[in-house]
C-alpha cells in the first residue's frame, strides 16, 4: 500500500504548534515565580479515587488498569474496590500524620455511591477536583459530541452537589481527551485541567468557551507508572520520586518557584507491603522547608495572581 | 523482499586493523539527542499507526511536547557542564515550529543530521521519488536553518524502505558533495564503524548509535530503573574504553532522560565517561569524517581480503 503525495504536505509546518490550545515557549525563558512565605517548591499531591465497572465496555480501548479477564473480572473489580474499602484509609492516616493537605480526584460515579467515603474526604483539608464519571467513561477523538456533553455536564454537577463545592479542576479518565473535552470543561465552569502533561509549572490553555489553565499533573512519576506498568520495584519508587523532588528543588534555586506534581491511587500505595513506601515520600517532602505543600487550586490562584499583568504564556 | 541486509558484509570483530582515534583515545563517545516532533493528528500510515488511541493522544503528545519545553534545556545544560557538543537527530520540522531551540544549538556548534521531517511521517508506502523528496526537504531545512551540510541520517521512526541509504547518500551528494549523506545511525550491527556499500559507489559508513544505551529503549521498551540505566551506561563504557578503537554512544530524548527523576543518573554517567582520560569527545559527523579518511580503505581492503579467502 502506497502514500499518496499529500502525505509529504504538512500545513501545520509553522512557528509554534501544530494546534493552537497553547502557546510555546521554553520553562526557562518564563518569568520566575515564588511561592508564599518564599518557598520554592510546591508540592501537590493528588490522590485518584476511582471506580471500575465490572462490565467494562472498553470505548475506545481497555483503560489501564481496568478488568482484564472475562466478564465477570472479580480479581480485578475488587483489587480495585479494595483501594476504596482498606488501601485509602492508610493512605488517609498517613497524610493526616505528615499534614498533607491533599487534592482528591474523584471519580463522580463512586463520590455517588459512597457517602461514607465522600463524608471521610469532606474532612480532610483538602479540594476536591472532577476524575470523570468512572474509569469507563472515557474521553476520546471520535466519541459523540452529545455523549459528551451529557457525561462532563452529569460528573461536574454531581460531584458539585455532593461535596457542596465549586469543584474546579479536572482529571480526565486515564488522562484521555477528546478534540471537545477542552471546550466541555469551560463551559461546565472548570478552571483548570491536569491531562496534558507538557510542563513542570501551569500554563494557559485556550478553548473555544473561553480559557483554561492546564495543571501539569506527571504521569512519570506516578505510582502506577512506576510500579504498575513499569513493574519497578516500591522502593525504586520512592527513589525516583526523591531524586524528582531534588532535582526540581535545585533547579528552582536557579530558576524561580517549581512544582511536583504526585499522583497516587488508594488501590496501589495502600497495600500494607507498599504503605511505608508512601510514608517515606511524604516524610521526606513534608521535612523540607523549602516546599510548600498545598492544593492545586491554590497553587493555581498563587501562580497565576503573579502571571497577570505579564505576558505569561 | 530481500532475505538480508546486503549493504554490508559480514565482518569478524576479532582480528581487524587498529582504528588509532586522535590524539591516542581508546574510545570515541558521543551524544545524539533526538529532537523530535512528533504531530497532534498526522495523516494515517497503510504500515503504522502513528498513535495508539484515537488523536488526540493527549499523553503521547504531550509528554514529547514536555521534553522540548521543559527538557531540551536541562540536557542542554548537563552537556555544557561536560563539554559536550551534541549530535541532533532532528525532526527537521522542528526548525519552523521551535526555532529558539535550534539556535541554541547552532551556538554551541552542535552537529545537526536529519532524522525525517516529522517522528509521525514514516517512510512506509513511499515510493522512491516521494523518499527521496522527504530526505532533500530534511537535508535543505538543515542547510536554511543552521548552514550545515547533512551528514548523516536516521530514519524517521526507524522507519526505512530498501533505497533509504541510497537515497540519502544520493541526495547529500548531489546538495553538498563529499561534505553530505556519509553516514548512518541506521545499522546496529557493530561497535566500530563499517563501510556501507551503496549503489552510487559512495564512500559512506555506519557509525555506532546504539538501541541498546538509548534511553527510550532502556526506560520505555526494556522500563529499566534510571539507577540501573547509569550501571548500563557504565558497564557499556567500560568495556568499549577497554577494547579500544570503538565507538560509544547514548542516544538520548529530552522526554525521556530530562524528566526530574532521572537527570541524576544521566549526570552521573557524563561525570564518570568523560572523568577518563582517554576518550575523544566528539560528535557523529566528527567520527564519520576520521572513519573515512583514516580506516575507511584499511577496511574495506580487509574485508575484500576476507571475503575472497571464504566466499559465503
Amino acid at each position: 500500500m502506497n502514500v499518496t503525495d499529500d502525505y509529504l504536505q504538512y500545513p501545520w509546518r509553522r512557528a509554534g504548534y501544530d494546534h493552537e490550545r497553547y502557546e510555546w515557549s521554553m520553562l526557562t525563558d518564563r518569568p520566575k515565580v515564588s511561592w508564599p512565605r518564599g518557598k520554592r517548591l510546591a508540592v501537590w499531591v493528588n490522590l485518584s479515587l476511582q471506580f471500575y465497572p465490572l462490565n467494562q465496555r472498553g470505548v475506545p480501548f481497555k483503560v489501564p488498569n481496568g478488568m482484564t479477564m472475562p466478564y465477570p473480572d472479580l480479581r480485578h473489580f475488587s483489587l480495585r474496590d479494595y483501594g476504596n474499602r482498606v488501601g485509602v484509609f492508610r493512605v488517609l492516616e498517613a497524610f493526616e500524620r505528615y499534614s498533607i493537605r491533599p487534592t482528591l480526584a474523584i471519580n463522580a460515579q463512586l463520590a455517588q455511591d459512597n457517602p461514607y467515603l465522600l463524608n471521610r474526604l469532606a474532612g480532610l483539608d483538602g479540594e476536591f477536583i472532577c476524575h470523570g464519571w468512572n474509569m469507563d467513561h472515557l474521553h476520546y477523538g471520535g466519541q459523540d459530541l452529545e455523549e459528551e456533553t451529557a457525561v462532563v455536564q452529569r460528573s461536574v454537577e454531581t460531584l458539585r452537589e455532593l461535596t457542596g463545592r465549586p469543584v474546579r479542576g479536572w482529571l480526565s479518565p486515564a488522562k484521555s481527551q477528546s478534540w471537545n473535552t477542552p471546550e466541555l470543561l469551560a463551559k461546565n465552569g472548570i478552571e483548570y485541567c491536569c491531562d496534558w502533561v507538557n510542563d513542570d509549572m501551569p500554563y494557559a490553555f485556550q478553548t473555544a468557551n473561553g480559557p483554561l489553565t492546564m495543571m501539569p499533573l506527571s504521569s512519570e512519576i506516578e505510582d502506577q507508572f512506576v510500579i504498575g506498568q513499569n513493574l519497578h520495584s516500591e522502593d525504586s519508587w520512592v527513589q525516583q520520586v526523591k531524586d524528582a523532588f531534588d532535582y526540581l528543588l535545585a533547579e528552582s534555586a536557579e530558576q524561580g518557584g517549581r512544582m511536583l506534581a504526585l499522583n497516587i491511587h488508594p488501590w496501589l500505595m495502600g497495600q500494607p507491603h507498599r504503605i511505608a513506601c508512601l510514608e517515606e515520600v511524604l516524610a521526606y517532602i513534608s521535612g523540607h522547608d523549602a516546599v510548600w505543600q498545598a492544593p492545586a487550586g491554590e497553587i493555581l490562584d498563587h501562580f497565576k495572581a503573579q502571571s497577570e499583568g505579564s505576558s505569561q504564556p | 523482499m530481500k532475505e538480508r541486509v546486503d549493504a554490508y558484509q559480514y565482518w569478524p570483530y576479532e582480528q581487524r586493523p587498529k582504528i588509532q582515534w586522535p590524539n591516542g583515545a581508546r574510545i570515541a563517545f558521543w551524544v545524539a539527542p533526538n529532537i523530535e516532533y512528533y504531530e497532534l493528528d498526522p495523516p494515517s500510515n497503510p504500515h503504522r499507526k502513528p498513535w495508539p488511541q484515537p488523536h488526540p493522544a493527549v499523553p503521547g503528545y504531550s509528554i514529547r511536547d514536555y521534553g522540548n519545553r521543559v527538557g531540551h534545556a536541562r540536557q542542554m545544560a548537563l552537556l555544557d557542564k561536560y563539554r559536550i557538543r551534541g549530535s541532533i537527530s532532528l525532526s527537521t520540522a522542528l526548525c519552523d515550529h521551535h526555532p529558539e531551540i535550534i539556535e541554541l544549538c547552532r551556538e554551541r556548534d552542535w552537529e545537526f543530521f536529519s532524522h525525517g521531517i516529522y517522528n509521525t511521517r514514516y517512510t512506509y508506502g513511499m515510493s522512491e521519488a516521494q523518499e527521496r523528496e522527504m530526505i532533500r526537504d530534511s537535508i535543505e531545512t538543515i542547510h536554511r536553518s543552521t548552514g550545515q551540510a547533512c551528514a548523516g541520517y536516521l530514519a524517521p521512526a526507524l522507519s526505512h524502505s530498501e533505497h533509504t541509504l541510497d537515497l540519502f547518500a544520493e541526495v547529500g551528494q548531489e546538495l553538498f558533495g563529499e561534505q553530505a549523506g556519509i553516514y548512518t545511525c541506521d545499522l546496529f550491527h557493530d561497535d566500530q564503524p563499517t563501510p556501507v556499500n551503496l549503489r552510487s559507489g559512495k564512500r559512506f559508513i555506519s557509525v555506532p548509535y546504539s538501541m541498546e544505551m538509548n534511553d527510550t529503549i532502556a526506560y520505555v521498551v526494556n522500563k529499566v530503573e534510571p539507577r540501573h540505566y547509569l550501571q548500563m551506561l557504565k558497564r557499556n563504557f567500560d568495556r568499549l574504553y577497554a577494547e579500544g578503537g570503538t565507538v560509544m554512544c547514548i542516544p538520548t530524548h529530552n522526554y525521556q532522560v530530562s524528566c526530574p527523576h532521572r537527570m541524576k543518573a544521566f549526570e552521573e554517567a557524563l561525570e564518570y565517561i568523560t572523568g577518563h582520560s582517554d576518550v575523544w569527545v566528539t560528535t557523529g559527523r566528527e567520527i564519520a569524517q576520521h572513519y573515512l579518511a583514516n580506516d575507511y580503505d584499511t577496511a574495506q581492503l580487509a574485508i575484500a581480503e576476507l571475503t575472497s579467502r571464504s566466499p559465503r
